[in-house]
């Protein structure tokens, strides 16, 4: 049975699905609607996309050993 | 000055490191920070990485270009630690998903009866020019660290050692639907994570330096 009508609960779901498996294309096409009638979605998918932009740089950033240490543990402390 | 010609007049017993040698020892930090995020123990990591060491130094002739020699050994390093992965998880259940973290992030978020969002979710705003800074990757890092184990080594799976979800669940014997749930968590999370401790706080500097 196609689903036309999801919440944003399950729209947040499926956004962070998408970043591991294909969707089945109902799913794909529910996200779609629902992202035409939604604001609150699109900013969550931005983030997500936001998030699998920075994975490449992040993988092949290089830390000083000197200095990297001392934010490393700086940032332990406020995490 | 070259570091080889001083070292070598000087250790004349031992004998100097050769070009290529130093070469990889500028890389080690990388690596070991690499394999310590992905392996979370640091005697794994430390094997791992010298493996990978050892590998190169067996075949030196396998490398092309200094440029691509960190290329070369990330690739090398990816397959140490799978095998680590895969021989670790046999011993230590160190893929146990049974007992971390049994609710589901998507809880945290709130949500209203009727499945909308209670709360628009933040703007990060254009991040290309703001995330290349060095406090956001170990921001980032500090975050993937704070993930349950399971969810850290599958998470960084997909995104650091580019495994599909198809290869995970094969080299590692888990399920679809159990590997999807932790990685949801992990994403989750870290989308969580990353919102208190960066984009939160860069929004507010944002706003105190606009008034």
């Amino acid at each position: 049975m196609m689903r036309i009508k999801v919440t944003c609960k399950e729209v947040t779901a499926l956004v962070i699905a998408r970043e591991d498996r294909l969707l089945p294309w109902q799913d794909r096409l529910a996200l779609r609607l629902h992202m035409v009638i939604c604001a609150a979605c699109p900013r969550f998918a931005r983030q997500v996309l936001t998030m699998r932009n920075v994975m490449k740089p992040w993988r092949n950033y290089e830390s000083r050993p000197t200095e990297g240490q001392d934010h490393k543990q700086a940032h332990k402390t406020s995490i | 000055m070259n570091p080889v010609t001083s070292t070598r007049s000087e250790t004349s017993a031992n004998e100097a490191a050769t070009p290529f040698e130093q070469q990889l020892v500028e890389h080690q930090n990388y690596l070991l920070r690499f394999a310590r995020l992905q392996l979370r123990n640091d005697a794994w990591a430390e094997d791992a990485v010298s493996e990978t060491v050892l590998a190169a130094l067996a075949k030196p002739q396998a490398f092309g270009s200094r440029s691509q020699l960190k290329t070369w050994l990330v690739g090398i390093l990816k397959h140490k630690i799978i095998d680590a992965l895969r021989h670790h998880s046999r011993e230590a259940c160190i893929l146990d998903t049974s007992d971390e973290g049994d609710a589901d992030p998507l809880d945290y978020i709130g949500f209203k009866a009727d499945g909308h969002f209670a709360q628009t979710p933040a703007d990060w705003g254009n991040p290309v020019e703001r995330i290349s800074s060095r406090q956001f990757f170990e921001v980032l890092d500090a975050c993937t660290n704070k993930l349950p184990a399971t969810q850290g080594r599958l998470f960084l799976m997909r995104e650091w050692l580019e495994l599909s979800s198809e290869e995970i669940c094969k080299e590692m014997s888990l399920t679809p639907t159990n590997l999807y749930v932790q990685l949801h968590r992990a994403r989750l999370r870290l989308r969580e994570c990353l919102e208190l401790n960066w984009f939160a706080d860069t929004e507010a500097k944002t706003k105190v330096n606009a008034t």
